[in-house]
């Protein structure tokens, strides 16, 4: 008997006796008729106790190593009240599954609403799902939205400066259905919008663009909404959540799609996920958005209620016909992100905007004196590019950090693959990080002037 | 009970729930006014006593495995370990970045690979991958591999999957989204595959079919090798739903029943919770043959040391954002140790002990859509009682409500009437499952006698049946 199986031989007996075989083996007759039985045990250790499994597991946690963190590039090393997973932990939140009985799940239900509103006010636009797997699939989908949207436009254009990883997720959504990705390039760290009516042709269905954007650095998105509604184009923007306290949201750029990933928002960086991708839309796109909805209404007795809906965009009602094919999307990670801005207020989530923001300007500052390194001044928002003489600086730079315990930055290289970014890294600073740590942080990098 | 208000309601101007220690540099200079956000987003203002209280009444609101019998058929709603919980609250995972130096991750690469392999063991299959999020999310990515399969052989050509009609929605979904056409199978007397239709459909365009085996009504496909070698013979591959895995871990492979490429979903069949519809995971596992097209970065392990391969020429690309839903894939894999191999095959052997003795008992009174001996779950129909009493699937399921029950899956698969799929999974134990049938088939004579109440049904829950209608039709979708 496993721990987790309650069957005493008793019990076993008894339900056989009743099913009417004699054994568990009878009820796999298809199997063995069909000619599939297994008739050995898979090759995988026999179970073992909790303890020896709280044992194996914890040698695993203690061989990864943890360091004072100046890493991004799509996943922060952010605050996170206590609040936030002690009350995500509730088995109610845990333990159920998508709430297709309004009746018994309206705690679910009420915590995907209020999600949902808390992406509606921050992006300034009405319509919100209850999350997508993350930002690259959020970009994927928000592309097949764009793509979908105008009769015989199989073109968009995404900006060069996208997030590389969200860039690769959107070109394997578009391999093979007959549309085509056209990149805007870009000019000193930002998209180059000169170009950008150039690029549209009568195929172009619509535009993407991200800020902060892989660098860090704010877009200037005067007059490109604009530009992308004249010939009738959608417009997609894909922002951090956190940085929407301080920069214009997507609706206030004129944006017909705001998206982006949610783990600023309260959720651990646990090697890269689960986080969640949160999509939010003008009203002319809400019954297209993919992924789950609630929506208000009243019960039998006119009591408020919620319950999923607009339920004919979705797979299981409209099959192949369907907008997406997601079922399952990232709910518990949704109600972490309204825990989080909840507890925070946008007070709160405006000062760790711009605690972070100070931060990272302290770094970049310091940094800035060093003979080695370039650093483009332009507005950012907690990351930066630093780019250095050469990649063996570089090295030099990132390992005398480490081995101090300090994680100096992303390779710039490493997401994008371009022999161009060899020399740079991407610095991200939270409202985590103390002055100390950046003092320690400069004094480590200064002692290589002399090398 | 009564309802919750929004927390929004709760605000009161000023009022605060967390506080940073101070700023210990000087502030950065102000944003560039074109850039700057134009007004304060409202959001709610409380204590954090009034946040924990609201989101504990919420989570009270909300029926979980932790709560009661839950045997909603397809989903697998087993019992979720408390220690894997745990596992993945340790910070040695929790704190790390994804882009971190591979020598600082050694202990997460290594629970990828050794992940793999046994997902790999267990499916029969030779390498796989563990980024897809959800099991939508690895049907998309299998037939992106059987797409990118077909254009390697440049037989560009083959567009149609073909999908049986009581398949699971989102394979329809999947393979639309991937650009190709479906042709459906009919389903023969016994819920099976028609293999005459299956020969008939089985033309030059077709990359392959998508098949759940056992099947949506919990029938095992005993024709699985004849349709494998047909499904072969005519060019095409198949792609194995693994929604359906806790049948039969350790009993029979998907390889040996002649599948290219297999999904599995670690929140069903690996006990991770399902936290009200995700973080789920979908690894996707495949035939050696496929893997040059596997997603970027592949983990690999030589000469001692795990790394990230992200140099793949012939890869299909990235499906997510990094490599996953990573504590998703602790939490499985921890089940995996705590259960091992004896453990797994005894999982799926009382899932379906527990199905079947759940389907005699109900028999009793209901219907079952195909009587046979079942997998690890069955499909009642209730079209009879309907027509007798006017009482429906819906009526039945509402009224469990009122008796402390997850009802089972309602009107699916479509090609059953008034179809009520349960699934109750290896973790309850008898005395749970009696109970719950007697309720069951007390409902049935309830039904009989008094047809309008359980149409009024529930009662004793925070609210009544709601008005779905109003809903889709006047949308408030935002507080």
């Amino acid at each position: 008997m496993y721990s987790y199986i309650p069957h005493t031989s008793g019990d076993e007996e008894k339900m056989l006796d009743t099913i009417g075989v004699n054994s568990i083996d009878e009820l796999f007759v298809d199997l063995k008729e069909g000619g599939c039985l297994l008739k050995d045990y898979l090759k995988i250790n026999e179970g073992i106790s909790e303890e020896e499994v709280i044992r194996k597991i914890k040698r695993l946690a203690n061989m990864n190593e943890q360091g004072t963190s100046f890493l991004g590039a799509g996943v922060y090393d952010h605050i996170i009240p206590s609040a936030v997973l002690s009350l995500a932990s509730l088995p109610g939140f845990v333990t159920s599954y998508t709430p297709y009985q309004a009746e018994i799940s309206q705690g679910i239900l009420q915590a995907f609403f209020e999600f949902q509103t808390m992406i509606c006010n921050l992006t300034s636009l009405p319509v919100s799902n209850a999350t997508l797997y993350d930002g690259g699939s959020a970009a994927a989908e928000a592309a097949s939205l764009i793509l979908s949207s105008k009769r015989a436009c199989n073109e968009i254009i995404v900006s060069s400066t996208v997030s590389p990883f969200y860039l690769e997720c959107i070109k394997t959504w578009i391999t093979g259905t007959g549309n085509n990705l056209v990149l805007l390039p870009e000019k000193d760290g930002v998209s180059d919008f000169d170009c950008l009516e150039s690029l549209i042709t009568d195929k172009t269905a619509g535009v993407m663009v991200q800020t902060p954007n892989k660098y860090g650095f704010f877009e200037d998105l005067t007059g490109v909404s604009s530009i992308v509604h004249s010939f009738k184009g959608l417009f997609a923007i894909s922002s951090d959540p956190l940085s929407l306290t301080i920069q214009k949201s997507q609706g206030q750029w004129g944006a017909d799609i705001a998206i982006g990933d949610t783990q600023s928002l309260g959720i651990p960086m646990a090697f890269g996920g689960p986080t969640a991708g949160y999509m939010a839309v003008n009203s002319s796109l809400m019954r297209k958005i993919p992924g789950r909805i609630v929506g208000q209404t009243v019960d039998n007795q006119g009591k408020v209620a919620y319950v999923l809906t607009l339920q004919a965009r979705e797979q299981h009602i409209k099959r192949e016909r369907a907008t997406s094919n997601i079922c399952s999307n990232e709910a518990l990670i949704s109600i972490m992100n309204v825990i989080y801005t909840s507890q925070l207020g946008f007070k709160g989530m405006r000062e760790a905007a711009l605690q972070s923001r100070s931060k990272a300007q302290y770094l970049l500052e310091g940094l800035d004196k060093l003979s080695f390194v370039n650093i483009k001044k332009r507005d950012f928002f907690l990351e930066f590019p630093v780019e250095f003489d050469s990649k063996e600086r570089m090295e030099k730079f990132l390992l005398a950090l480490k081995k101090k315990g300090i994680f100096g930055g992303v390779r710039l290289y490493q997401l994008t693959k371009k022999k161009e970014d060899e020399a740079t890294i991407l610095v991200a600073v939270t409202e985590k990080r103390t002055k100390e740590e950046m003092d320690e942080y400069l004094e480590i990098v200064g002692g290589l002037e002399n090398d | 009970m009564t309802n919750e208000k929004l927390l929004i309601n709760k605000s009161v101007k000023g009022r605060n729930a967390y506080n940073f220690p101070p700023l210990d540099v000087k502030p950065a200079k102000a944003l560039n006014e074109k850039l700057k956000r134009l007004d304060e987003a409202i959001l709610p203002e409380v204590s954090e006593l009034d946040l924990v209280r609201h989101f504990s009444k919420l989570s009270t609101m909300a029926f979980g495995v932790d709560f009661g019998f839950y045997p909603l058929g397809s989903c697998t709603m087993k019992y979720n370990p408390k220690v894997n919980e745990r596992l993945t609250s340790f910070d040695g995972f929790t704190n790390i970045h994804p882009l971190q130096d591979e020598d600082t991750v050694q202990g997460c690469l290594k629970i990828y690979y050794e992940m793999i392999k046994d997902l790999c063991e267990i499916s029969g299959m030779d390498w796989g991958t563990l980024q897809p999020c959800a099991g939508a999310h690895g049907e998309y990515t299998g037939l992106k591999i059987i797409r990118s399969y077909f254009m390697d052989k440049n037989e560009p050509q083959r567009n149609i999957i073909l999908i049986p009609e009581s398949a699971h929605g989102t394979n329809p979904a999947s393979a639309h989204m991937n650009g190709f056409d479906i042709r459906i199978v009919k389903s023969n007397e016994r819920g099976l595959v028609d293999l005459e239709d299956l020969k008939k459909n089985l033309k030059s365009d077709v990359a392959g079919i998508m098949l759940t085996n056992p099947n949506t009504l919990g029938l095992f496909e005993v024709d699985i090798l004849k349709i494998s070698k047909l499904v072969h013979q005519a060019g095409g591959l198949l792609y194995y739903d693994g929604a359906n895995m806790n049948a039969i871990m350790g009993k029979a492979r998907p390889r040996d029943m002649g599948f290219d490429v297999v999904h599995f979903n670690l929140h069903k069949t690996f006990s991770t919770p399902h936290g009200g519809g995700g973080p789920g995971s979908g690894p996707v596992l495949f035939v050696d043959k496929l893997k040059k097209f596997v997603p970027v970065p592949d983990v690999i392990f030589e000469n001692g040391r795990y790394s990230l391969d992200w140099e793949k020429e012939d890869s299909l690309g990235k499906v997510s954002s990094f490599y996953g839903n990573f504590l998703v894939i602790v939490k499985a894999y921890a089940y995996i140790l705590s259960m091992g191999c004896d453990g797994l095959k005894s999982a799926s052997e009382h899932a379906v002990l527990n199905a079947n003795y759940m389907r005699v008992k109900l028999m009793q009174k209901y219907k079952v859509a195909y009587d046979r001996i079942c997998m690890h779950e069955f499909v009642l129909s209730l079209q009879d009682l309907k027509n007798s009493t006017g009482v429906s699937a819906l009526d039945i399921s509402k009224s469990l409500l009122d008796r402390g029950y997850h009802p089972p899956t309602m009107y699916f698969p479509m090609i059953v009437h008034e179809a009520l799929m349960f699934e109750p999974t290896e973790t309850e134990s008898l005395q749970v499952m009696d109970e719950c049938c007697n309720v069951i088939l007390d409902l049935y004579e309830k039904a009989k006698a008094n047809p309008e109440e359980l149409k009024k049904a529930p009662f004793k829950t925070v609210i009544g049946r709601v008005d779905e209608v109003l809903a889709a039709r006047n949308p408030v979708l935002k507080g």
